[in-house]
């Protein structure tokens, strides 16, 4: 029986941990453990080992776990990924489902900032929400290593019972095609919020991967729906940005996603990004059309916070709602981009408390001085001053305080 | 049989260290010594050259002229930190010359030194009365040094020697830049470090004192942070630190976002709790999150207008950037951390150089660490008492020094801004696993996950009552790393002391045993 293994180790690597495991025929479980914490959690280690074996149905095994930290449910996927690659074993080993992470979320709810977090690396993946981003992206796609896939499936899995991300609306980004349908085993009974979709250009895709969430959705008896957001990383996708957006009920935003794009045109990525103003606005109005949130790329650059607030300034003129991060330090600053400004917001507020007052006047129309607003405006100012309530820009007497 | 007794925080102490009587810590403020202080030997100017010329070919002339013998103790200095050369080279010399037993009082001791092992093992060394590094404090830990080590602050070493606790028999001062008679400063040269203030109480008591310079120049060095008139031998050597590793050309300010994080939850609290006023204070050291937390105060001061009477460092490029703003009015430095710490330094006569004696010592007239208004520390461990350890980890190893942080705890309001975890080792602890601080010096806790605030602090929580930063108690901020790490178990421990923890009057507030392993 060959030795396999799992995980990561190297003098970088912290709070993670590198399992080696052989199968033999008898002598029962041998675990060798190299760890830093094993005067003080040598014993912990030990247990969460062994139970996943046992869960696993491993009788006689030899392991030797290199281990920097990792807590018990990394160490279990670490073991659980190596026992896989020894052999096809169906059961499944769960840590804790913690009540931290049984919140729910909404079809309606901010998405401004979203950060990507690796699927393989569970050290970044433990204080993602202490920053408070709008969303956490565990990336089964691009962010893990081709031969590191299947591993990172799992420590997915137990981050989205494990991990507490205060809040942040729960996501996974899947890998393509036939990889990203199997991926969806590993999350959706998981309350994992919504999926994303990379590299979407044809709408069917996703109708697929609606029946195969739905499938297990129901298998696992789970009501909460799951969201979706298709990811354009193509001409072809932007040529398709409509039937994509309104594919699937469940969909709640369609991002774009530049790199990739640019790639595909054949231009070069820039800061000030004319060469994909037009894929950008296309999306926009598609997004808008099927009534979802347009979500714009990340800015790559993350030394640059000016840069990036410009960025993101100009994304919110074109009407996007959001945009990904890859660095916790972004975040802020793209919450402060996408914020009403001052100017806007007091146009909102007078707007929103003019219509306000008409309605309780039993008034039809809606006027400031002389000039009338049409309903759909009134929605949008309505939005704008929830956001801010909810940004903390604007306190929620504000009409109090603007009639005093 | 050595005897224990309970000293006045609750643990456990030998009546003896080394052979040698101690005083069991009796609470902050408590003890009071009396008599005078300790004299150095009285010498005559008869037995100099009239030329000021001291100096001897090698630095083992020196050691021989200085009479070096079984059982002396031999100060030496961290001024060139990671990169000294001439602590190594002092007993290298003494093993060749088959000296055995000395004792190693440094300011100091840093991972370069690992070197000296070999003489710990061989009996070259006795034991060393200073901080224990790395490597060092592995090897105190397991048992392994001949005698006990003592560890004491910055001000706590300055105080052991004026009290005549320590005697040094023959203190070594490498110095950037120095001139025959033995005046020397910190200042010019290729191991330029700033300043020499660790080693004035040493110039001042020791038998012995031999200067030890690769930058000598005619008689007067100027300034004199340590003067010719209280040294007796000088040595030209060909170097006596590596540059690169003295000094960083550049400190850098943390990357990671958690840390960064911190620092600005440091400084949102500080404004909050109206600390950061016109006139005010506070210590900043070099360390990655302490640097970001002086760039935020930086920006809230900019914001209001404000200004700092004074800022005790660590000074650094970001520091001196401040100070040359108009930020901050002066620099009262402990220890200069990059070249621009030492230009500002050369240049500016608002950037003081400090010792240990006007900033820590507990025996004198007051010191300045007491007048300071914020004081930003860091902590292995910190317990429910607020408590709190930097010289061992919670595996109950040996591995950093006091260094100045003892002596800060008096500042007005101390801060330890620290990780709630460090790779699943969670930072609030029941019981610290060695005392190094009284809780009752250490008035908030800034974690990422919350801030905890001493609840002797009445005042501070009252000013952050309504505060949106997440105030916690230490006990919710205990349970919160729990439920993600899991709770540790405590280090195993043989009956054996291997090393004293002084506070800073000199008394025991702690030991540190070997490691069961």
């Amino acid at each position: 029986m060959n030795e396999v293994c799992a995980g990561n180790k190297g003098p970088k690597i912290k709070s993670d941990c590198h399992v080696t495991f052989q199968k033999t025929q008898s002598g029962g479980i041998s675990i060798r453990l190299k760890s830093k914490v094993a005067a003080m959690f040598g014993e912990q280690i030990e247990n969460i080992t062994r139970a996943t074996l046992q869960k696993l149905g491993v009788e006689h095994a030899e392991l030797t776990i290199e281990d920097t930290g990792a807590l018990d449910w990394m160490i279990a996927a670490r073991v659980e990924a190596a026992v896989k690659q020894a052999g096809d074993i169906q059961e499944e080993f769960w840590p804790e489902f913690k009540t931290y992470s049984q919140y729910s979320t909404s079809r309606d709810r901010d998405r401004l900032s979203r950060l990507y977090l690796p699927g393989n690396n569970p050290k970044m993946m433990l204080n993602a929400g202490i920053h408070y981003p709008h969303g956490v992206i565990l990336d089964l796609e691009d962010a893990v290593a081709p031969a590191k896939k299947h591993e990172a499936r799992f420590m997915v899995r137990n981050a989205l019972r494990s991990v507490n991300f205060y809040g942040a609306e729960r996501m996974v980004r899947i890998n393509q095609g036939d990889m990203g349908i199997e991926d969806l085993a590993y999350v959706v009974p998981h309350n994992v919020h919504l999926i994303l979709v990379p590299k979407v250009e044809d709408p069917n895709y996703l109708r697929r991967l609606d029946e195969e969430v739905k499938r297990i959705q129901a298998y696992h008896k789970i009501d909460n729906p799951i969201y979706y957001m298709p990811i354009i990383e193509s001409a072809l996708g932007v040529e398709r940005a409509f039937e994509i957006a309104s594919a699937c009920e469940n969909t709640v935003a369609l991002a774009i996603g530049l790199e990739d794009y640019t790639a595909d045109i054949g231009v070069k990525r820039t800061n000030t990004a004319e060469e994909s103003l037009y894929a950008r606005m296309r999306l926009v109005n598609a997004a808008k059309a099927a009534g979802i949130q347009p979500i714009d790329s990340v800015f790559s650059d993350v030394g640059d916070m000016q840069a990036l607030f410009e960025n993101v300034r100009k994304s919110k003129q074109l009407g996007f709602e959001g945009m990904g991060c890859i660095h916790p330090r972004q975040i802020k600053v793209i919450h402060q981009g996408f914020a009403p400004e001052p100017a806007e917001l007091e146009k909102s507020m007078k707007i929103v408390d003019a219509a306000q007052k008409a309605e309780a006047q039993g008034l039809g129309v809606v006027s400031i001085g002389t000039k009338m607003i049409d309903p759909p405006v009134v929605k949008r100012h309505t939005k704008q001053i929830d956001r801010a309530i909810r940004m903390g820009v604007l306190e929620e007497n504000w009409q109090e305080l603007l009639n005093d | 049989m050595t005897d224990f007794v309970k000293n006045a925080a609750g643990r456990l102490i030998p009546t003896h260290i080394n052979g040698k009587e101690v005083v069991p810590f009796q609470g902050v403020g408590k003890f009071r010594p009396s008599g005078r202080k300790y004299a150095p030997l009285i010498k005559s100017v008869a037995d100099y050259p009239d030329d000021g010329d001291k100096r001897v070919p090698s630095l083992k002339d020196a050691l021989i002229k200085a009479g070096l013998k079984d059982g002396m103790t031999i100060s030496t200095h961290h001024h060139f930190r990671n990169g000294d050369i001439i602590a190594n080279q002092i007993f290298d010399i003494a093993a060749e010359m088959g000296v055995k037993d000395l004792v190693w009082y440094p300011s100091a001791s840093f991972p370069c030194q690992e070197h000296l092992i070999q003489y710990l093992e061989s009996g070259v060394i006795h034991h060393i009365e200073g901080s224990m590094n790395g490597p060092l404090g592995r090897f105190a830990s397991q048992g392994k040094m001949k005698g006990q080590g003592v560890l004491r602050s910055h001000g706590g070493r300055y105080q052991a020697v004026q009290d005549g606790d320590v005697h040094i028999d023959i203190a070594v001062i490498a110095s950037p830049c120095a001139d025959p008679f033995g005046n020397a400063n910190g200042l010019y040269g290729d191991a330029a470090c700033g300043l020499l203030g660790f080693a004035l109480v040493d110039s001042e008591y020791a038998d012995q004192v031999v200067v030890v310079t690769d930058n000598m120049i005619p008689f007067p060095c100027i300034p004199w942070q340590i003067q010719g008139n209280n040294v007796d031998i000088t040595v030209e050597v060909e170097k006596v630190g590596i540059p690169e590793k003295i000094v960083s050309g550049t400190t850098k300010v943390t990357k990671s976002p958690d840390r960064l994080l911190i620092a600005e939850m440091t400084a949102q609290f500080c404004d909050q709790a109206g600390l950061i006023k016109d006139g005010f204070s506070f210590q900043a050291g070099a360390g990655g999150t302490s640097l970001s937390i002086g760039i935020y105060f930086g920006e809230i001061m900019r914001k209001r207008g404000i200004k700092a009477r004074f800022a005790r460092g660590g000074s650094n490029q970001y520091l001196v950037e401040m100070f040359e703003e108009g930020l901050v009015e002066h620099i009262l430095d402990g220890q200069t951390f990059d070249l621009e710490g030492v230009r500002s330094m050369r240049e500016n006569p608002a950037h003081v150089n400090t010792s240990p004696f006007t900033s820590y010592n507990y025996h004198g007239k007051g010191n300045f660490a007491s007048i300071i208004d914020i004081a930003i520390l860091g902590a292995t461990e910190v317990d429910l008492n607020f408590n709190a350890n930097v010289v061992t980890h919670s595996d109950g190893y040996l591995l950093h020094g006091i260094g100045g942080w003892q002596n800060c705890l008096f500042g007005k309001t101390v801060i330890l801004p620290i990780p709630l975890f460090r790779d699943r080792i969670p930072v609030i602890v029941d019981e610290v696993t060695t005392l190094c601080g009284p809780g009752e010096l250490i008035d908030v806790i800034v974690t990422e996950r919350g801030i905890a605030i001493n609840p002797r602090r009445k005042d501070l929580i009252e000013k952050l009552k309504d505060s949106d930063l997440p105030i916690k108690t230490i006990e919710e901020l205990q349970q919160e790393a729990e439920e993600i790490c899991g709770k540790p178990k405590t280090p195993d421990f043989e009956e054996q002391v291997i090393a004293a923890i002084k506070w800073v009057d000199g008394t025991v507030i702690d030991v540190v045993r070997k490691v069961k392993e």
